[in-house]
């Protein structure tokens, strides 16, 4: 942000040359040597060997279900292996819990953030390794923490509640917490994952501090573009084994990726011109309200046109997810209307002696028997199955919440929402041939991994449960497709596989709205890019007029001055709400 | 509206002995309900308190009997209530068995046989009379209870001394232990640990806390405190055994957690409540007058304010995040 004229690759390039400091001399600071952990039949680690030395960043990548997080659990005492040893600084150890980890100087930044969020800043940092007493010194706490914050120049307030916090913030409360524990090896669970581009920067910033003030840093990835940016060395993994050692400056994206995966992949997405139809989901003045009471959505106004991928980019909780629980029926809004092919989801009510915009009572009078949530003459809350029946399919952003069941077959998860409909039920009894033959084809089609149909879904890897849902909701051939961060925690393979499809079902004539954090999906796949930052559309770009700093910029509230320059910009699909 | 004027309800609500009763009332409550936020807080329900009260009246009565003594039939009751919860707490947290399930099971146990050891023990005519220790000699084979203080002359003071000062010594730990609940939870490293647990017992872990170990303990306090509040029944209000005579305290001190938003002075508040209603149904039935024939229908009110409880009419529940889920750490992150 500071050298706007410096693109991101350039950035890159110029970071490379600082974290490097020759061959690593003496021995590890910490050492995997052939571990083995298996979960009953699986085998998450096989002879799993790796090094990381003082003073550098390791990567390790690998695709989902690799076996990346099975080692680190093991590394930092949540797992014991069943084979092989972890060796510190060329002596053996054992871990029994996470607290002989921690003890010998092993810190974790989880993928999930393992901080309570009812607790403070200061809390959670000391909790487990409190100032001495029995009394818990407060006052004490928060003085460390404070003293902590300063010395690694991470901003934050020790009295502040973590739940106030945003994300980015968060993880600053889980690096504190391990430096305050002394840790001297530190774990990093793709940490970038849940990241602005502009956090992501500052990440690296401390990340690579850290190295240099003698850390052994261990950095779990599958974003190639940050492996090559912060690591000095890669180690990639592939089915629960190690498949290859890799020195940064001596390799690229492209030979780490066809370690992954095992063979070479494209990772742009191939799309031709947009074939634009009439308009499908139409959105006016939208409010939504977020768990807390307070507006998350004001205001917004957006539409979609068939045969169009309108993304929404944004960082996260700037009211992506009300958004689509409103238009899904999964939350109230408070004003606004939004119609699918004319069909209404929701509709203006009567406020404050503003008029009903509403022009067709008949029509909102018989949806209204079948939505669910709303009083009489407005639409606020549409029953879910109404949605559906509406011509909309959603694909949520947690498919573990509420996707999937995860502890059902995958062919009664293939059917779920639509198991009423006569082709799957009649009369109530589940017809469940025709079930195992829909769950088989959609399993081949969408290439599902392992191919069966009748094991719990719960038991597949997190891309090929992601697999199931996209199959489920795209074979019902939407006017309207949702897809809430629909390649979150997929790996290379996966992601493409996902993206493909949209593609595949914009093509067909598909209206669809993509709500993504990674900026470079939306870039990747919309033809349309709306960004958003605290319940307003700032702005909407054609796909290619707009580069990513512009975005970024936009999407953290910097608009004032960009605004400016870039209001000219036709925004014929959708227009701002008043 | 003139028969309630005339039916002697008016005098019945100054009467010092109602106020006296309630207080009674709430001690009873109040003890399991802050075992319970305890309980709750490390992320365990303890539906079982109503078991270990009553296994509490039961072994109090027995061994102050046979000891000839009222302080070691308490003591007995408080140790019992904690091993009754450590089979719990094995159970719920080390076997990751559903909670509700064990609880229920365990009072179902701790009712049949209280029950039947009250007759095998003392026959169908049951307990044996009470004695309270004050001076004068007790007979051996009697129940010695535990009388009320009269604190210095303060119980002296026209209508309040009766209330305050003209109580049982356990009302006075009670309200003690409300403040030590207090300060164990929210000042005590201890307490914070307890709490993260409760709230997010994979972060306690991967902080270096034993999850299960402090679950343990607080589930154990709360059988303590069960235990205790079994004892005060006993020995303290009723004096004898009877067949369930705890009537669903348990269950009233597990709606008072919930009332209290899991706090021990909200907790507290909320048995001070439920306690009026009880006490106010015990006053009427002694009443002559209409409002007698109601008295049962008042009796209600205390669970029906369970239920208004209970249905979340006190604001947004805030309960820890983790209460009542088993903690297991090779379950995938």
């Amino acid at each position: 942000m500071d050298h706007p004229e410096i693109t991101r690759e350039e950035a890159a390039e110029t970071q490379l040359t600082v974290p490097t400091r020759g061959t690593p001399t003496g021995p590890p600071a910490i050492e995997a040597v052939s571990i083995v952990k298996r979960f009953g039949a699986l085998i998450a680690n096989n002879r799993v060997s790796l090094q990381a030395f003082p003073g550098e960043i390791l990567a390790l990548v690998g695709e989902n279900g690799a076996g990346k997080s099975t080692l680190m659990n093991v590394l930092s005492g949540l797992l014991q292996p069943d084979e092989g040893e972890i060796r510190l600084k060329g002596q053996a150890v054992r871990f029994r819990s996470p607290r002989d980890a921690i003890e010998h100087g092993i810190g974790m930044v989880h993928q999930h953030f393992m901080l309570i969020p009812k607790l403070t800043v200061a809390e959670n940092v000391v909790l487990g390794h409190e100032p001495s007493g029995v009394l818990f010194d407060q006052r004490a706490a928060r003085r460390k923490v404070a003293e902590l914050s300063e010395a690694y120049g991470l901003k934050l307030d020790p009295a502040e509640r973590v739940e106030a916090l945003s994300v980015g913030l968060q993880q600053r409360v889980e690096i504190l917490k391990i430096l305050y524990w002394g840790s001297d090896i530190l774990i990093f669970d793709e940490p970038t994952a849940v990241l602005t581009p502009q956090e992501t920067r500052e990440l690296f910033v401390v990340l690579r501090e850290l190295a240099i003030k003698g850390r052994a840093i261990i950095f779990i990835t599958h974003k190639l573009k940050e492996v090559m940016a912060i690591s000095n060395r890669i180690t990639v993994m592939r089915a629960g084994q190690v498949v290859g050692h890799l020195t940064t400056v001596q390799t690229s994206p492209a030979e780490i990726a066809s370690k992954m995966i095992g063979h070479e992949v494209l990772p742009e997405v191939h799309k031709g011109p947009a074939k634009v139809g009439d308009p499908v989901l139409e959105v006016r003045d939208l409010d939504v309200l977020s768990d807390r009471g307070v507006p998350a959505v004001r205001g917004l106004s957006l539409e979609i046109r068939g045969g169009e991928i309108v993304g929404i980019a944004g960082v996260e909780g700037n009211g992506q997810t009300e958004l689509v629980e409103a238009l899904t029926g999964l939350r109230e809004a408070q004003g606004g209307t939004a119609t699918v092919n004319g069909i209404e989801l929701l509709t203006e009510f009567e406020q404050n002696g503003r008029a009903s915009r509403s022009q067709n009572h008949e029509a909102g009078r018989s949806h209204r028997l079948r939505g669910f949530g709303e009083s009489f003459r407005r639409l606020t809350k549409p029953a879910p199955a109404y949605v559906r029946e509406a011509g909309v399919s959603y694909v949520p952003e947690d498919r573990r919440e509420r996707g999937l069941v995860l502890s059902y077959s995958v062919a009664d998860n293939t059917i779920l929402g639509i198991q009423s409909t006569p082709q799957f039920s009649r009369a109530g009894i589940l017809n469940f041939g025709r079930i195992q033959r829909w769950a088989r084809t959609l399993v081949t089609r969408f290439d599902v991994r392992p191919p069966k149909t009748n094991v719990p879904v719960g038991t597949l890897s997190g891309g090929n449960q992601q697999k199931v849902v996209v199959a489920r909701e795209f074979s019902e051939n939407p006017a309207l497709l949702i897809a809430a961060q629909p390649t979150r925690g997929l790996d290379v393979g996966a992601a493409q596989f996902v993206h493909e499809r949209l593609v595949e079902k914009r093509d067909q004539g598909t209206a669809i709205l993509l709500v993504s954090a990674e900026l470079d999906e939306v870039m990747a796949l919309a033809d349309q890019i709306a960004v958003i930052y605290e319940g307003q559309i700032m702005d909407v770009f054609e796909a290619g007029t707009a580069n990513e700093d512009e975005i970024g910029l936009l999407m953290t509230g910097g608009a004032q001055h960009t605004a400016e320059q870039s209001i000219d910009l036709e925004a014929p699909a959708l227009s701002q709400g008043s | 509206m003139n028969w309630l004027i005339n039916s002697g309800v008016w005098t019945t609500l100054i009467n010092a002995d109602l106020w006296q009763s309630t207080l009674r009332e709430s001690t009873l409550l109040a003890l399991p309900a802050i075992g319970g936020v305890i309980a709750e807080r490390s992320g365990v329900v303890n539906i079982a308190m109503e078991g270990m009260i009553l296994t509490g009246c039961f072994i109090s009565v027995f061994i102050s009997i046979h000891a000839h003594n009222a302080a070691a039939g308490l003591l007995a009751a408080i140790a019992l209530g904690g091993a009754m919860a450590a089979v719990l707490a094995f159970a719920a947290v080390r076997l990751k068995a559903n909670q509700i399930i064990v609880g229920v099971a365990i009072n179902l146990v701790a009712l049949g046989l209280t029950s039947y050891l009250n007759v095998a023990v003392w026959g169908q005519n049951g307990a044996p009379a009470s004695c309270a220790p004050s001076g004068g000699a007790c007979k051996s084979g009697q129940i010695l209870t535990i009388p009320d203080w009269s604190v210095w002359q303060l119980n002296k003071i026209p209508g309040v001394g009766q209330i305050f000062f003209q109580q049982n010594p356990i009302f006075y730990l009670m309200l003690l232990l409300v403040v030590l609940a207090h300060v164990f939870l929210f000042r005590t490293k201890i307490g914070l640990r307890i709490r993260a647990v409760g709230e997010h017992p994979r972060a306690a872990d991967t902080a270096g806390i034993n999850v299960q170990a402090l679950r343990y303990l607080a589930v154990i306090l709360s059988g303590m405190l069960s235990g205790l509040a079994g004892g005060y029944l006993a020995l303290a209000v009723s004096g004898t055994f009877n067949d369930n005579m705890t009537s669903g305290a348990g269950f009233i001190a597990l709606a008072a957690v919930i009332f209290g938003k899991w706090t021990p002075f909200g907790a507290f508040g909320a048995t001070l409540l439920f306690g009026f209603g009880l006490a106010l149904w015990h006053t009427l039935q002694n009443t002559t007058g209409p409002v007698q024939d109601y008295s049962t229908l008042i009796a209600a009110l205390p669970y029906v304010l369970t239920i208004v409880a209970l249905a979340g009419f006190v604001g947004r529940a805030t309960a820890p995040a983790a209460d009542g889920i088993p903690y297991d750490p090779a379950e995938a992150a």
